[in-house]
Protein backbone atom coordinates (compact mmCIF):
# COMPACT_ATOMS: atom_id res chain seq x y z
CA UNK A 1 0.00 0.00 0.00
CA UNK A 2 1.63 3.29 -0.57
CA UNK A 3 1.44 5.90 2.26
CA UNK A 4 0.15 8.91 0.25
CA UNK A 5 -3.66 8.16 -0.60
CA UNK A 6 -3.83 10.96 -2.50
CA UNK A 7 -1.71 9.83 -4.84
CA UNK A 8 -3.24 6.20 -4.28
CA UNK A 9 -6.62 7.86 -4.76
CA UNK A 10 -5.39 9.53 -8.48
CA UNK A 11 -4.25 6.39 -9.48
CA UNK A 12 -7.28 4.56 -8.58
CA UNK A 13 -9.82 6.91 -9.48
CA UNK A 14 -8.96 9.33 -12.04
CA UNK A 15 -9.90 7.96 -15.11
CA UNK A 16 -13.32 7.09 -13.73
CA UNK A 17 -13.73 10.55 -12.53
CA UNK A 18 -12.76 12.20 -15.69
CA UNK A 19 -15.12 9.75 -17.73
CA UNK A 20 -17.83 10.87 -15.71
CA UNK A 21 -17.47 14.58 -15.76
CA UNK A 22 -17.25 14.30 -19.41
CA UNK A 23 -20.43 12.36 -19.96
CA UNK A 24 -21.84 14.70 -17.89
CA UNK A 25 -20.11 17.91 -19.60
CA UNK A 26 -19.79 16.71 -23.14
CA UNK A 27 -16.37 18.44 -22.82
CA UNK A 28 -13.01 16.77 -22.49
CA UNK A 29 -11.00 20.03 -20.87
CA UNK A 30 -13.24 21.48 -18.57
CA UNK A 31 -14.03 17.74 -17.44
CA UNK A 32 -10.27 17.14 -17.21
CA UNK A 33 -9.08 20.58 -15.08
CA UNK A 34 -12.37 19.82 -12.79
CA UNK A 35 -10.76 16.42 -11.83
CA UNK A 36 -7.61 17.86 -11.52
CA UNK A 37 -8.54 20.53 -9.43
CA UNK A 38 -10.71 17.91 -7.24
CA UNK A 39 -7.03 16.16 -6.21
CA UNK A 40 -5.36 19.62 -5.74
CA UNK A 41 -8.25 20.12 -3.00
CA UNK A 42 -7.74 16.48 -1.97
CA UNK A 43 -3.78 17.14 -1.48
CA UNK A 44 -5.14 20.07 0.68
CA UNK A 45 -7.74 18.57 2.97
CA UNK A 46 -7.27 14.88 2.99
CA UNK A 47 -4.28 15.45 5.28
CA UNK A 48 -5.53 17.97 7.35
CA UNK A 49 -9.50 16.34 7.81
CA UNK A 50 -8.32 12.51 6.80
CA UNK A 51 -9.15 10.73 3.77
CA UNK A 52 -12.97 9.83 3.40
CA UNK A 53 -14.74 7.01 3.34
CA UNK A 54 -15.38 6.62 -0.23
CA UNK A 55 -12.29 8.99 -2.03
CA UNK A 56 -13.34 8.18 -5.76
CA UNK A 57 -17.06 9.57 -5.17
CA UNK A 58 -15.63 12.59 -2.88
CA UNK A 59 -13.74 13.15 -5.76
CA UNK A 60 -16.47 12.96 -8.38
CA UNK A 61 -18.46 15.37 -6.31
CA UNK A 62 -15.66 18.13 -5.38
CA UNK A 63 -14.76 18.07 -9.19
CA UNK A 64 -18.41 18.46 -10.42
CA UNK A 65 -18.77 21.49 -8.05
CA UNK A 66 -15.45 22.86 -9.88
CA UNK A 67 -17.53 22.36 -12.86
CA UNK A 68 -20.47 24.22 -11.97
CA UNK A 69 -18.73 27.07 -10.29
CA UNK A 70 -16.82 27.19 -13.47
CA UNK A 71 -20.11 27.20 -16.18
CA UNK A 72 -21.25 29.91 -13.39
CA UNK A 73 -18.42 32.27 -13.51
CA UNK A 74 -18.19 32.04 -17.71
CA UNK A 75 -21.33 33.59 -17.71
CA UNK A 76 -22.56 31.41 -20.50
CA UNK A 77 -24.98 29.79 -18.22
CA UNK A 78 -27.94 29.79 -20.20
CA UNK A 79 -26.36 28.46 -22.89
CA UNK A 80 -24.97 25.50 -20.37
CA UNK A 81 -28.66 24.61 -18.03
CA UNK A 82 -28.29 21.44 -20.17
CA UNK A 83 -24.89 20.42 -18.88
CA UNK A 84 -25.85 22.14 -15.24
CA UNK A 85 -28.72 19.36 -14.79
CA UNK A 86 -26.66 16.54 -15.64
CA UNK A 87 -24.07 17.43 -13.16
CA UNK A 88 -27.05 18.03 -10.72
CA UNK A 89 -27.79 14.31 -11.44
CA UNK A 90 -24.98 12.91 -10.81
CA UNK A 91 -26.10 13.67 -7.11
CA UNK A 92 -29.69 13.38 -6.84
CA UNK A 93 -29.48 12.33 -3.02
CA UNK A 94 -28.69 13.96 0.40
CA UNK A 95 -25.82 11.55 1.42
CA UNK A 96 -23.37 12.84 -1.88
CA UNK A 97 -20.82 10.35 -1.66
CA UNK A 98 -22.97 6.88 -2.01
CA UNK A 99 -25.24 8.63 -4.77
CA UNK A 100 -21.90 8.99 -6.71
CA UNK A 101 -20.74 5.58 -5.88
CA UNK A 102 -23.94 4.44 -7.84
CA UNK A 103 -22.97 6.43 -11.22
CA UNK A 104 -22.14 4.48 -13.92
CA UNK A 105 -18.87 3.85 -14.70
CA UNK A 106 -18.24 5.45 -18.05
CA UNK A 107 -14.46 4.35 -19.00
CA UNK A 108 -15.26 2.12 -21.47
CA UNK A 109 -16.84 4.71 -23.01
CA UNK A 110 -13.51 6.90 -22.59
CA UNK A 111 -11.72 3.99 -23.72
CA UNK A 112 -13.11 3.55 -27.18
CA UNK A 113 -13.33 7.45 -27.71
CA UNK A 114 -9.93 7.64 -26.76
CA UNK A 115 -8.90 4.85 -29.28
CA UNK A 116 -11.51 5.92 -32.50
CA UNK A 117 -9.38 4.85 -35.40
CA UNK A 118 -9.93 8.42 -36.71
CA UNK A 119 -6.86 9.63 -34.49
CA UNK A 120 -3.27 8.85 -35.55
CA UNK A 121 -1.67 6.14 -33.45
CA UNK A 122 0.14 8.58 -31.64
CA UNK A 123 -2.90 10.38 -30.26
CA UNK A 124 -4.66 7.70 -29.12
CA UNK A 125 -1.57 6.73 -27.27
CA UNK A 126 -1.60 10.02 -25.67
CA UNK A 127 -4.78 10.30 -24.80
CA UNK A 128 -5.27 7.10 -23.44
CA UNK A 129 -2.39 7.74 -20.71
CA UNK A 130 -3.51 11.42 -19.75
CA UNK A 131 -7.34 10.63 -19.64
CA UNK A 132 -7.39 7.27 -18.17
CA UNK A 133 -4.28 6.52 -16.41
CA UNK A 134 -3.88 10.02 -15.39
CA UNK A 135 -0.44 10.89 -16.51
CA UNK A 136 0.85 14.63 -16.74
CA UNK A 137 1.82 15.67 -19.56
CA UNK A 138 5.19 15.26 -18.85
CA UNK A 139 5.59 12.08 -17.83
CA UNK A 140 3.96 11.04 -21.54
CA UNK A 141 6.74 13.27 -23.16
CA UNK A 142 9.70 11.59 -21.18
CA UNK A 143 8.27 8.03 -22.02
CA UNK A 144 8.35 8.62 -25.53
CA UNK A 145 11.21 10.62 -25.67
CA UNK A 146 9.39 14.00 -27.32
CA UNK A 147 9.84 17.33 -25.88
CA UNK A 148 6.71 18.70 -23.43
CA UNK A 149 5.60 21.02 -25.83
CA UNK A 150 5.02 18.42 -28.61
CA UNK A 151 3.21 16.23 -26.55
CA UNK A 152 1.17 18.83 -24.98
CA UNK A 153 0.40 20.00 -28.81
CA UNK A 154 -0.58 16.31 -29.53
CA UNK A 155 -2.89 16.45 -26.76
CA UNK A 156 -4.52 19.94 -27.81
CA UNK A 157 -5.13 18.51 -31.54
CA UNK A 158 -6.19 14.90 -30.15
CA UNK A 159 -9.13 16.72 -28.18
CA UNK A 160 -9.59 18.95 -30.87
CA UNK A 161 -10.52 16.37 -33.57
CA UNK A 162 -12.70 14.68 -31.36
CA UNK A 163 -14.53 17.97 -30.68
CA UNK A 164 -14.58 19.26 -34.22
CA UNK A 165 -15.01 15.56 -36.40
CA UNK A 166 -17.76 14.20 -33.32
CA UNK A 167 -16.20 11.68 -32.27
CA UNK A 168 -18.54 10.18 -30.48
CA UNK A 169 -18.43 9.64 -26.32
CA UNK A 170 -19.50 6.17 -26.42
CA UNK A 171 -18.94 2.25 -27.19
CA UNK A 172 -19.55 1.37 -30.17
CA UNK A 173 -22.60 -0.88 -31.24
CA UNK A 174 -22.54 -4.63 -31.37
CA UNK A 175 -21.83 -4.64 -35.30
CA UNK A 176 -18.36 -2.17 -34.95
CA UNK A 177 -17.34 -3.25 -31.89
CA UNK A 178 -14.65 -6.53 -32.52
CA UNK A 179 -13.03 -4.19 -35.12
CA UNK A 180 -12.77 -1.03 -32.73
CA UNK A 181 -11.95 -3.26 -29.69
CA UNK A 182 -9.49 -4.50 -32.01
CA UNK A 183 -7.93 -0.86 -31.83
CA UNK A 184 -8.45 -0.57 -28.33
CA UNK A 185 -6.28 -3.57 -27.47
CA UNK A 186 -3.45 -2.94 -29.87
CA UNK A 187 -3.06 0.49 -27.81
CA UNK A 188 -2.80 -1.09 -24.52
CA UNK A 189 -0.37 -3.40 -26.07
CA UNK A 190 1.50 -0.86 -27.56
CA UNK A 191 1.95 1.10 -24.35
CA UNK A 192 2.90 -2.40 -22.76
CA UNK A 193 5.74 -2.62 -25.49
CA UNK A 194 6.80 1.32 -25.37
CA UNK A 195 7.81 0.00 -21.40
CA UNK A 196 9.41 -3.51 -22.60
CA UNK A 197 12.94 -1.97 -23.11
CA UNK A 198 12.73 -0.29 -20.18
CA UNK A 199 13.99 -1.90 -17.22
CA UNK A 200 11.69 0.40 -14.65
CA UNK A 201 8.73 -0.80 -16.86
CA UNK A 202 6.38 2.07 -16.08
CA UNK A 203 4.08 2.32 -19.26
CA UNK A 204 4.36 -1.80 -18.93
CA UNK A 205 3.08 -1.69 -15.60
CA UNK A 206 0.55 1.24 -16.57
CA UNK A 207 -0.58 -0.88 -19.37
CA UNK A 208 -1.24 -3.78 -17.34
CA UNK A 209 -3.54 -1.18 -14.89
CA UNK A 210 -5.42 -0.40 -17.95
CA UNK A 211 -5.61 -3.83 -19.05
CA UNK A 212 -6.82 -4.74 -15.85
CA UNK A 213 -9.40 -1.73 -16.18
CA UNK A 214 -11.08 -3.63 -19.12
CA UNK A 215 -10.93 -6.59 -17.75
CA UNK A 216 -13.19 -4.90 -15.34
CA UNK A 217 -15.30 -3.46 -17.61
CA UNK A 218 -15.18 -6.27 -20.08
CA UNK A 219 -14.78 -9.34 -18.27
CA UNK A 220 -16.94 -11.69 -21.49
CA UNK A 221 -14.33 -10.64 -23.89
CA UNK A 222 -11.83 -13.44 -24.05
CA UNK A 223 -9.22 -11.39 -26.17
CA UNK A 224 -9.16 -8.79 -23.32
CA UNK A 225 -8.35 -11.38 -20.84
CA UNK A 226 -5.99 -13.07 -23.44
CA UNK A 227 -4.10 -9.51 -24.14
CA UNK A 228 -4.11 -9.26 -19.96
CA UNK A 229 -2.43 -12.43 -19.56
CA UNK A 230 -0.16 -11.71 -22.17
CA UNK A 231 0.95 -8.86 -20.68
CA UNK A 232 1.72 -10.42 -17.02
CA UNK A 233 3.30 -13.12 -18.11
CA UNK A 234 5.53 -11.19 -20.01
CA UNK A 235 6.61 -8.73 -17.85
CA UNK A 236 7.25 -11.41 -14.98
CA UNK A 237 10.17 -12.28 -16.53
CA UNK A 238 11.77 -8.36 -16.50
CA UNK A 239 13.78 -9.06 -13.41
CA UNK A 240 15.66 -11.63 -15.43
CA UNK A 241 15.46 -10.48 -18.92
CA UNK A 242 18.70 -8.23 -17.97
CA UNK A 243 21.69 -8.94 -16.16
CA UNK A 244 23.74 -6.70 -13.81
CA UNK A 245 25.45 -4.80 -16.34
CA UNK A 246 22.19 -4.36 -18.79
CA UNK A 247 23.23 -7.25 -21.31
CA UNK A 248 20.80 -9.44 -22.40
CA UNK A 249 19.87 -12.84 -20.82
CA UNK A 250 18.13 -15.44 -23.38
CA UNK A 251 15.29 -17.18 -22.01
CA UNK A 252 16.88 -20.40 -21.90
CA UNK A 253 19.77 -18.43 -19.13
CA UNK A 254 17.35 -16.43 -17.23
CA UNK A 255 17.37 -17.11 -13.47
CA UNK A 256 14.24 -18.50 -13.04
CA UNK A 257 14.21 -17.43 -9.32
CA UNK A 258 13.61 -13.64 -10.45
CA UNK A 259 10.70 -14.38 -12.32
CA UNK A 260 7.46 -13.25 -10.71
CA UNK A 261 5.45 -15.82 -9.51
CA UNK A 262 2.73 -14.44 -8.80
CA UNK A 263 2.26 -12.86 -11.79
CA UNK A 264 2.62 -16.18 -14.09
CA UNK A 265 -0.09 -17.51 -11.60
CA UNK A 266 -2.37 -14.65 -12.49
CA UNK A 267 -1.37 -15.16 -16.08
CA UNK A 268 -2.27 -18.68 -16.64
CA UNK A 269 -5.23 -18.87 -14.64
CA UNK A 270 -6.51 -15.71 -17.43
CA UNK A 271 -5.52 -17.30 -20.47
CA UNK A 272 -7.41 -20.58 -19.29
CA UNK A 273 -10.55 -18.41 -18.29
CA UNK A 274 -10.00 -17.28 -21.87
CA UNK A 275 -9.32 -19.91 -23.94
CA UNK A 276 -12.92 -21.73 -22.32
CA UNK A 277 -14.56 -19.28 -24.40
CA UNK A 278 -13.94 -21.09 -27.14
CA UNK A 279 -13.09 -17.80 -29.55
CA UNK A 280 -9.64 -18.17 -29.79
CA UNK A 281 -7.64 -14.79 -30.60
CA UNK A 282 -4.59 -13.55 -31.34
CA UNK A 283 -3.71 -12.26 -27.94
CA UNK A 284 -5.04 -15.49 -26.11
CA UNK A 285 -2.48 -17.80 -28.43
CA UNK A 286 0.19 -15.33 -27.87
CA UNK A 287 -0.74 -15.66 -24.10
CA UNK A 288 -0.81 -19.51 -23.96
CA UNK A 289 2.99 -19.55 -25.73
CA UNK A 290 3.91 -16.92 -23.09
CA UNK A 291 2.45 -19.42 -20.80
CA UNK A 292 4.14 -22.52 -21.78
CA UNK A 293 7.46 -20.52 -21.59
CA UNK A 294 6.52 -19.80 -17.99
CA UNK A 295 6.81 -23.63 -16.82
CA UNK A 296 10.17 -25.22 -15.30
CA UNK A 297 10.88 -26.63 -19.18
CA UNK A 298 9.01 -24.87 -22.14
CA UNK A 299 6.97 -27.58 -24.14
CA UNK A 300 8.58 -26.86 -27.84
CA UNK A 301 6.35 -29.47 -29.60
CA UNK A 302 3.20 -27.73 -28.17
CA UNK A 303 4.49 -23.95 -28.87
CA UNK A 304 4.92 -24.66 -32.60
CA UNK A 305 1.42 -26.02 -32.97
CA UNK A 306 0.22 -22.85 -31.37
CA UNK A 307 2.58 -21.00 -33.37
CA UNK A 308 0.59 -22.14 -36.58
CA UNK A 309 -2.84 -21.48 -35.12
CA UNK A 310 -1.57 -17.80 -35.31
CA UNK A 311 -0.10 -17.81 -38.27
CA UNK A 312 -3.88 -19.06 -39.22
CA UNK A 313 -5.08 -16.26 -37.67
CA UNK A 314 -2.42 -13.56 -38.17
CA UNK A 315 -0.17 -14.47 -41.27
CA UNK A 316 3.03 -12.39 -40.69
CA UNK A 317 6.66 -13.15 -41.54
CA UNK A 318 7.26 -12.37 -37.83
CA UNK A 319 5.08 -15.21 -36.16
CA UNK A 320 6.76 -17.19 -38.76
CA UNK A 321 10.28 -16.93 -37.27
CA UNK A 322 9.03 -16.65 -34.07
CA UNK A 323 7.56 -20.72 -35.17
CA UNK A 324 11.19 -21.08 -36.93
CA UNK A 325 12.33 -20.72 -33.62
CA UNK A 326 10.19 -23.31 -31.60
CA UNK A 327 10.82 -25.48 -34.73
CA UNK A 328 14.42 -25.63 -34.02
CA UNK A 329 13.79 -25.74 -30.11
CA UNK A 330 11.88 -29.03 -30.97
CA UNK A 331 13.28 -30.97 -33.89
CA UNK A 332 16.97 -29.28 -33.87
CA UNK A 333 18.43 -26.12 -35.85
CA UNK A 334 18.53 -27.87 -38.99
CA UNK A 335 14.65 -28.02 -39.19
CA UNK A 336 14.51 -24.27 -37.56
CA UNK A 337 17.07 -23.30 -40.45
CA UNK A 338 14.86 -24.97 -43.77
CA UNK A 339 11.95 -22.69 -42.13
CA UNK A 340 13.78 -19.53 -41.70
CA UNK A 341 15.35 -19.86 -44.89
CA UNK A 342 12.00 -19.92 -46.34
CA UNK A 343 10.53 -17.43 -45.22
CA UNK A 344 10.21 -13.84 -47.26
CA UNK A 345 10.71 -9.89 -46.26
CA UNK A 346 12.22 -10.34 -43.35
CA UNK A 347 16.22 -9.23 -44.40
CA UNK A 348 15.90 -6.00 -42.88
CA UNK A 349 14.49 -7.19 -39.73
CA UNK A 350 17.44 -7.32 -37.16
CA UNK A 351 15.68 -10.69 -35.20
CA UNK A 352 15.54 -12.69 -38.50
CA UNK A 353 19.34 -12.62 -38.62
CA UNK A 354 20.48 -12.74 -35.08
CA UNK A 355 17.50 -15.91 -35.40
CA UNK A 356 19.85 -17.45 -38.25
CA UNK A 357 23.08 -16.98 -36.92
CA UNK A 358 22.28 -18.94 -34.45
CA UNK A 359 20.98 -21.65 -35.61
CA UNK A 360 24.28 -21.94 -37.80
CA UNK A 361 26.51 -21.01 -34.38
CA UNK A 362 24.53 -24.37 -33.51
CA UNK A 363 25.22 -25.90 -36.71
CA UNK A 364 28.75 -25.52 -36.64
CA UNK A 365 28.95 -23.06 -39.96
CA UNK A 366 30.88 -20.63 -38.65
CA UNK A 367 31.29 -18.31 -41.41
CA UNK A 368 27.56 -18.20 -42.57
CA UNK A 369 27.01 -17.47 -38.94
CA UNK A 370 29.28 -14.24 -38.33
CA UNK A 371 28.18 -13.03 -42.12
CA UNK A 372 24.64 -13.29 -40.27
CA UNK A 373 25.75 -11.59 -37.08
CA UNK A 374 27.10 -8.59 -38.57
CA UNK A 375 24.41 -8.64 -40.87
CA UNK A 376 22.31 -7.69 -38.12
CA UNK A 377 24.84 -5.48 -36.76
CA UNK A 378 23.99 -3.11 -39.51
CA UNK A 379 20.47 -2.88 -38.27
CA UNK A 380 21.01 -1.00 -35.63
CA UNK A 381 19.87 -2.63 -32.98
CA UNK A 382 20.07 -1.35 -29.31
CA UNK A 383 22.99 -1.06 -26.68
CA UNK A 384 22.19 -4.12 -24.96
CA UNK A 385 21.35 -6.06 -28.49
CA UNK A 386 25.30 -4.55 -29.91
CA UNK A 387 26.75 -5.73 -26.59
CA UNK A 388 25.17 -9.18 -26.90
CA UNK A 389 26.00 -9.53 -30.93
CA UNK A 390 29.71 -8.41 -30.41
CA UNK A 391 29.99 -10.91 -27.67
CA UNK A 392 28.62 -13.83 -29.49
CA UNK A 393 31.24 -12.82 -32.44
CA UNK A 394 34.19 -12.29 -30.33
CA UNK A 395 33.51 -15.89 -28.96
CA UNK A 396 32.39 -18.30 -31.46
CA UNK B 1 -23.22 17.70 -37.57
CA UNK B 2 -22.75 18.12 -41.83
CA UNK B 3 -19.54 16.36 -43.15
CA UNK B 4 -18.51 16.96 -46.56
CA UNK B 5 -16.97 13.81 -48.49
CA UNK B 6 -14.48 14.67 -50.92
CA UNK B 7 -14.12 12.16 -53.42
CA UNK B 8 -10.39 11.76 -54.09
CA UNK B 9 -9.32 8.65 -57.15
CA UNK B 10 -7.03 9.01 -59.78
CA UNK B 11 -8.76 9.79 -63.38
CA UNK B 12 -6.79 7.84 -65.40
CA UNK B 13 -7.99 4.19 -63.45
CA UNK B 14 -11.31 5.70 -64.65
CA UNK B 15 -10.78 6.39 -68.50
CA UNK B 16 -8.64 3.20 -68.78
CA UNK B 17 -11.62 1.45 -67.14
CA UNK B 18 -14.03 -1.00 -69.72
CA UNK B 19 -17.40 0.66 -70.56
CA UNK B 20 -19.53 -2.21 -69.02
CA UNK B 21 -17.50 -1.42 -65.26
CA UNK B 22 -17.71 2.20 -65.86
CA UNK B 23 -21.52 1.78 -66.42
CA UNK B 24 -22.06 -0.44 -63.16
CA UNK B 25 -19.64 1.97 -61.02
CA UNK B 26 -22.31 5.02 -62.52
CA UNK B 27 -25.33 2.31 -61.73
CA UNK B 28 -23.10 2.07 -58.18
CA UNK B 29 -23.76 5.81 -57.42
CA UNK B 30 -27.27 6.04 -58.12
CA UNK B 31 -28.34 3.74 -55.85
CA UNK B 32 -26.22 5.19 -53.28
CA UNK B 33 -27.46 8.62 -54.41
CA UNK B 34 -30.89 7.33 -53.95
CA UNK B 35 -30.49 5.44 -50.74
CA UNK B 36 -28.72 8.97 -48.91
CA UNK B 37 -31.75 10.96 -50.13
CA UNK B 38 -34.29 8.50 -48.74
CA UNK B 39 -32.21 8.18 -45.41
CA UNK B 40 -32.41 12.00 -45.30
CA UNK B 41 -28.20 12.18 -44.69
CA UNK B 42 -28.08 13.71 -48.42
CA UNK B 43 -27.67 17.85 -48.54
CA UNK B 44 -26.00 18.13 -51.50
CA UNK B 45 -23.63 16.13 -54.15
CA UNK B 46 -21.69 16.54 -57.47
CA UNK B 47 -19.59 15.04 -59.36
CA UNK B 48 -16.52 17.34 -61.16
CA UNK B 49 -15.51 17.32 -64.37
CA UNK B 50 -11.54 16.10 -65.22
CA UNK B 51 -8.29 19.01 -63.59
CA UNK B 52 -7.63 19.03 -67.47
CA UNK B 53 -10.52 21.64 -67.21
CA UNK B 54 -9.67 23.02 -63.90
CA UNK B 55 -8.71 26.88 -64.05
CA UNK B 56 -7.36 28.37 -60.89
CA UNK B 57 -7.19 32.00 -59.79
CA UNK B 58 -5.12 33.70 -56.97
CA UNK B 59 -4.70 38.01 -56.42
CA UNK B 60 -1.78 38.94 -55.43
CA UNK B 61 -1.56 42.75 -54.82
CA UNK B 62 -4.41 43.76 -56.14
CA UNK B 63 -3.29 41.51 -59.27
CA UNK B 64 -5.38 38.85 -60.44
CA UNK B 65 -3.48 35.90 -61.91
CA UNK B 66 -4.80 33.29 -63.63
CA UNK B 67 -3.52 29.73 -64.52
CA UNK B 68 -4.56 26.28 -66.50
CA UNK B 69 -4.87 23.59 -64.29
CA UNK B 70 -5.51 22.69 -60.78
CA UNK B 71 -4.31 23.62 -57.19
CA UNK B 72 -1.88 21.07 -57.31
CA UNK B 73 -1.09 18.19 -59.29
CA UNK B 74 -1.81 14.73 -57.53
CA UNK B 75 -1.82 10.85 -58.32
CA UNK B 76 -5.55 10.73 -57.30
CA UNK B 77 -7.78 14.17 -57.99
CA UNK B 78 -10.71 15.69 -56.85
CA UNK B 79 -13.52 14.61 -58.59
CA UNK B 80 -17.03 15.06 -56.91
CA UNK B 81 -18.14 15.34 -53.47
CA UNK B 82 -21.46 15.08 -51.43
CA UNK B 83 -22.36 17.39 -48.53
CA UNK B 84 -24.21 14.99 -45.64
CA UNK B 85 -25.86 15.50 -42.77
CA UNK B 86 -24.68 12.63 -39.50
CA UNK B 87 -25.01 12.16 -36.29
CA UNK B 88 -21.90 12.04 -35.75
CA UNK B 89 -18.19 11.18 -37.20
CA UNK B 90 -18.90 6.94 -36.91
CA UNK B 91 -22.13 8.06 -39.00
CA UNK B 92 -20.23 9.87 -41.44
CA UNK B 93 -17.55 7.20 -42.26
CA UNK B 94 -20.15 4.02 -42.31
CA UNK B 95 -22.20 6.86 -45.21
CA UNK B 96 -18.55 7.33 -46.55
CA UNK B 97 -17.51 3.82 -47.15
CA UNK B 98 -20.57 3.45 -49.14
CA UNK B 99 -19.62 5.62 -51.62
CA UNK B 100 -18.54 3.86 -54.76
CA UNK B 101 -15.09 5.69 -55.29
CA UNK B 102 -13.99 4.34 -51.50
CA UNK B 103 -13.55 1.06 -53.19
CA UNK B 104 -10.76 2.44 -55.67
CA UNK B 105 -9.99 5.71 -54.50
CA UNK B 106 -10.02 7.71 -51.23
CA UNK B 107 -12.58 9.62 -49.45
CA UNK B 108 -11.64 12.76 -47.48
CA UNK B 109 -14.44 12.89 -44.77
CA UNK B 110 -14.22 17.05 -42.95
CA UNK B 111 -16.69 18.06 -40.42
CA UNK B 112 -18.24 21.24 -41.91
CA UNK B 113 -17.65 24.52 -39.38
CA UNK B 114 -20.56 25.99 -37.26
CA UNK B 115 -20.39 29.61 -36.82
CA UNK B 116 -21.29 30.55 -33.41
CA UNK B 117 -24.08 33.42 -33.35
Amino acid sequence: MTADPVAEAFRKEFGRAVAILIRALGDFDLAEDAVQEAFAVAAERWPRDGVPANPGAWIVTTARNRAVDRLRRARILERKQPELARLAQLVPHDDEEDAVSSVADERLALIFTCCHPALSVEAQVALTLRLLGGLTTPEIARAFLVGEATMAQRLVRAKTKIRAAGIPFRVPPDDALPERLAAVLATLYLIFNAGYSDVRGELSREAIRLGRTLTALMPDEPEVLGLLALMLLHDSRREARLDGDGGIVLLEDQERSLWDGAQIEEGRALVETALRHRSPGPYQIQAAIAACHAGPESDWGRIVLLYDRLLRLQPSPVVELNRAAAVAMADGPEAGLTEIDRIDGLDGYLHFHTARADLLRRLGRREESHAAYRRALDLEPSAAERRFIEGRLAST
Amino acid sequence: MQYMCLIYDDEKTWESMPEDERNAVFADYGTFTESIKESGNYVAGDALQPVSTATSVRVRNGETLVTDGPFAETKEQLGGYYLIEAKDVDEALKIAERIPSARYGTVEVRPVVVWEE
